[in-house]
């Protein structure tokens, strides 16, 4: 069993606060306070090694440690910059979306901290095109703080300026890469860029940069204010504290759920609802689309990076996509690999090419038209693309799929030897409606 | 750039992307949004006004619109619906309910209703599987849309652009009715 849920929520906070995302609301509420406590100890070096004693890893994908990803800054004058990346499209993903539009404030205060612990004048959420009702709460809750002093010169009154912007994507996943995303926020096509220079270095206008996620940034404010041992309360010692997952797929009830970071799978799903009555887990993506599948043998796993790692898959960015035995395998994989067929940025030969062929591959089985030796090629095209491109894309295009043929290579196999899908065509209509 | 040849609102919006963003080529993405609401598509006068009036080549503007796919420069229904296809949304009857909607409206997922009022679209996980499945009109999300409750997109009042633009030619509009 994992640690227990604490009585309230630290970042989905309109969950327990009604209105939340208004400035009069959030201050009621404590807001603010953890900025203007920073400011006042005015110790910016202090919240960097706050940030590395606390454990805090990147909530986007990676999970690298964010005060040490601070830290790569050098150390020569030049004016940092932050840039939230808010561009969240990992299929299975949602949270980003409910924290920003839930709970704005929260953002800015944890913005402005960081911005002030690294040094950055200036900061960018770039929010995903689709978000319209998150970019308009956010440029709302922006602007509320500029009028009350919270943004611009003299933030709060102390010796501290910062300007925020926000920029609107326009409907590309690769975008949620970093360096893509940079390209796109300097007004070009989101084409990864070469590594190195890493932003740290030469990012945003070839500025220093750090580049980090909504939901990271987020327990800034709460860190500030409670400490790194709070945090550590929660999880295990190398991914402490509490994570936002969001669970979709075949659960009774859909949604974001912040717990600790020692719970397992199972616990997840049935803070879910469970699956629907009748039927039993089969596969779970534990961290969005990208990663490896696992079999419900494998329930008991805990979702903290290490033992996610070692079971196979990666916690990603949290999405956790709940399959039960309704689900045509086949059909999954399928419809995941045109997920990045169509995203792929075309850049390099591996990704653009080989997810078309997968694809192919793909839509044949499931119609009953493959081959045994397709088996083959699937797997030869995805060593083919996997590490063999410039950024993380090409990768996340085979992980499911390679796990699929690994757990449940007889389901492949029934499509090839029954020439149909043995669970029919149209399985999932009935489904959580 | 010139003083008259564009509209006075998209002289202002490419005056205030410009003053908004510190780098002046970051003030090409706001701008297309803005003609985008306003228009619901990106005609080509639009796209040589962004040249213009942010001191870009047409080129380089081509080449962020057709990377974008939110930035569309074929002709576009006043009211665009975005049906999430998604793994979440799959498992949830999505394709039946883009089935109904191609029945319904008699055109397939790509175009655009003779008329002009709908362009049908399936969108790329819109991160909102947990109103699978879940779609957007005009960018305002709905959820979950049971497949036989498909005539809701289509009803929901959403905001429309204000001075939408029509295909130019009858040529375009029987290609926009193709897709």
């Amino acid at each position: 069993m994992g640690s227990a849920l604490p009585n309230r929520h630290y970042l989905l906070r309109q969950r327990d606060v009604a209105d939340v995302h208004q400035l009069a609301v959030y201050r009621e509420h404590g807001g603010y306070t953890a900025l203007q406590q920073a400011l006042q100890a005015n110790q910016p070096d202090q919240l960097v090694e706050l940030a590395k004693a606390s454990g805090l890893r990147g909530r986007g994908g990676a999970g690298f440690p964010t005060g040490m990803k601070w830290s790569f800054l050098p150390k020569d004058g030049r004016a940092r910059v932050l840039v939230i990346n808010a561009d969240e499209g990992e299929p299975g993903t949602f949270k980003d979306r409910e924290l920003i539009e839930g709970n704005p404030h929260q953002l800015i205060e944890g913005m402005i901290i960081t911005c002030f612990a690294i040094g950055a004048p200036e900061s960018y959420v770039y929010i995903r095109g689709e978000f319209l009702h998150g970019y308009e709460r956010l440029t709302a809750a922006i602007r509320e703080a500029e009028e009350a002093g919270i943004l611009g010169e003299h933030v709060m009154g102390y010796d501290f300026s910062h300007r925020m912007f926000v920029y609107r994507g326009a409907g590309a996943y690769i975008c949620g890469e970093e360096t893509a995303l940079l390209e796109s926020l300097e007004g070009k096509r989101g084409n990864p860029r070469s590594k190195p220079p890493f932003p740290a270095v030469a990012g945003l206008y070839g500025r220093p940069t750090v580049v980090n996620n909504v939901e990271t940034i987020m327990n800034l404010p709460p860190l500030v204010l409670e400490g790194a041992d709070w945090y550590r309360q929660w999880g295990t010692e190398k991914s402490p504290g509490l994570k936002v997952m969001s669970v979709s797929g075949h659960v009774n009830r859909p949604g974001n759920y912040e717990v600790p970071l020692d719970w397992t799978l199972a616990e997840l799903i049935e803070a879910a609802g469970g699956v629907r009555t009748g039927h039993a887990v089969k596969a779970v993506i534990p961290g969005g689309s990208s990663m490896p599948c696992m079999p419900a043998s494998q329930l008991d796993t805990p979702i903290d990076y290490e033992s996610l790692v070692q079971a196979g898959s990666m916690l990603g960015s949290g999405g956790c996509i709940v399959m039960d035995d309704s689900t045509c395998i086949v059909r999954a994989v399928a419809r995941v690999v045109r997920f990045y067929r169509n995203e792929s940025c075309g850049k390099c030969t591996p990704c653009r090419e080989g997810t078309y062929w997968l694809t192919d591959i793909m839509d044949r089985l499931e119609r009953g038209d493959g081959e045994m030796r397709d088996l083959d090629t699937l797997l030869d095209v995805s060593d083919n693309i996997n590490g063999k491109a410039f950024c993380a894309l090409g990768d996340a295009a085979v992980g499911f799929l390679v796990s699929a043929l690994k757990h449940f290579r007889e389901e492949f196999v029934e499509h090839i030897t029954g020439q149909r899908c043995p669970l029919g065509a149209r399985q999932y209509d009935t489904v959580n409606h | 750039m010139s003083e008259h040849k564009w509209p006075a609102e998209w002289q202002e919006w490419a005056e205030a992307s410009r003053a908004t963003f510190p780098n002046a080529q970051s003030s090409l993405m706001p701008f297309l949004h803005r003609v985008r609401t306003q228009r619901g598509w990106l005609p080509p006068e639009a796209l040589d006004a962004a040249a213009d009036l942010l001191g870009m080549t047409r080129q380089h503007v081509d080449s962020v619109v057709s990377f974008y796919t939110l930035f569309r420069s074929e002709a576009t229904g006043r009211r665009t619906v975005h049906v999430c296809l998604g793994l979440s949304c799959m498992m949830a009857g999505a394709d039946t309910l883009m089935e109904n909607l191609e029945q319904d409206l008699g055109i397939a997922e790509g175009q655009t209703t003779r008329d002009g009022a709908v362009t049908l679209l399936e969108a790329e996980c819109l991160a909102a599987c947990d109103l699978a499945p879940a779609c957007q009109v005009n960018l305002v999300y709905r959820g979950p849309v049971a497949p036989e409750a498909y005539r809701e997109l289509l009803e929901m009042p959403v905001p429309e652009p204000d001075a939408w633009a029509p295909p130019t030619t009858p040529e375009a509009r029987e290609a926009t009715h193709r897709g």
